[in-house]
């Protein structure tokens, strides 16, 4: 199967996405830039961290809008896995992929440190590799990761299990202790932590891993790898 | 010429740290009367002309709710001003 790792002007994390996709998880992966207009041939799409145009106007807000997210969006529609991580989160948010937005952390500081997380649920397919309960621990380097949506959007994050993992001790400020939601089709997951910088023992911590292995069960599983 | 000033700012339902510590600042330096501080967007359009009333609004709003606010967290407003070169 083969992973696209989406590169904008300011990402930072595309490199660290491709080589845990390379390196550890073994799979088929490839660099696509913002410019391109067509994301034919992939079976799953990574949005990497950073500051895509320098998180000028609002996190994302202006990422949105560039030549590869129409391809992205018919993407989401066809239901194959798209991962988005920290900025990605943001621009996924702004694109009107996932409900809510990510607001400044409510210490209004940059945040850098390894969090504890619950794993809120088991059966998306970016989580079949973990247990419901568990606790993983993952790196935040964020300063608006602060995710808001109203009372009504939260109820229906609920009732549709869309919430997959959960903040231990809630770091900025964000709806229901939440650090990953996936849409209602649960084929496009948004979370502030880093699963890619998390791959291996000498990183500290391999924690991240099961995310990328999940997307790979699940393309595998269903025995369909889309042209 | 016209000219479109935009205020964006954020929902009475959403935290803004950043004006919190602009208000902390200004507690600070003695400014005690001051009860709240909201720190948002301003954003100056110039048109081009050729556009009338209806037109520009349309086309302003349009770019508000597509780019310039988010309307998830942030509300905005505008007015239309004539500039001197339109004169």
């Amino acid at each position: 199967m083969k992973f696209a790792v989406l590169a904008f002007p300011g990402s930072n994390c595309e490199m660290d996405l491709y080589n845990a996709i390379e390196d550890i998880i073994k799979e088929d992966v490839e660099l696509v830039s913002y410019k391109n207009d067509s994301l034919a041939g992939f079976d799953a799409v990574l949005i990497p961290g950073g500051f895509s145009y320098g998180d000028y106007l609002r996190s994302g807000a202006i990422a949105r809008f560039s030549p590869i997210i129409p391809a992205l969006q018919d993407f989401a529609k066809s239901g194959r896995p798209v991962l988005g991580i920290c900025n990605g989160f943001q621009i996924l948010t702004e694109a009107g992929l996932l409900p809510g937005s990510l607001q400044k952390n409510v210490s209004a500081k940059f945040i850098c440190k390894t969090e504890p997380l619950v794993v809120n649920n088991d059966h998306s397919m970016f989580s079949s590799a973990y247990q419901t309960g568990q606790l993983i621990s993952l790196p935040i380097a964020h300063g608006d990761g602060n995710y808001y949506c109203d009372q009504d959007t939260l109820r229906e994050l609920v009732a549709n299990d869309q919430i997959v993992f959960k903040y231990a001790n809630n770091p900025n400020g964000s709806v229901d202790n939440i650090a990953g939601i996936t849409n209602k089709a649960g084929n496009v997951l948004g979370m502030m932590p880093h699963p890619e910088r998390a791959v291996e023992a000498m990183l500290g911590s391999d924690d991240g891993k099961g995310i990328f292995q999940s997307i790979v069960n699940h393309i595998k599983s269903r025995g369909v790898i889309y042209e | 010429m016209a000219l479109a000033k935009v205020y964006v700012n954020y929902k009475k339902s959403i935290l803004n740290p950043e004006a919190e510590a602009v208000h902390k600042a200004l507690k600070r330096l003695g400014y005690g009367d001051i009860e709240d501080v909201k720190l948002g967007k301003y954003f100056e359009l110039t048109i081009a002309d050729g556009k009338s009333k209806a037109e520009i609004d349309k086309e302003i709003n349009e770019i508000c709710d597509k780019l310039l606010a988010n309307y998830n967290m942030e509300n905005y407003h505008y007015e239309i001003v004539e500039t001197e070169a339109a004169q």
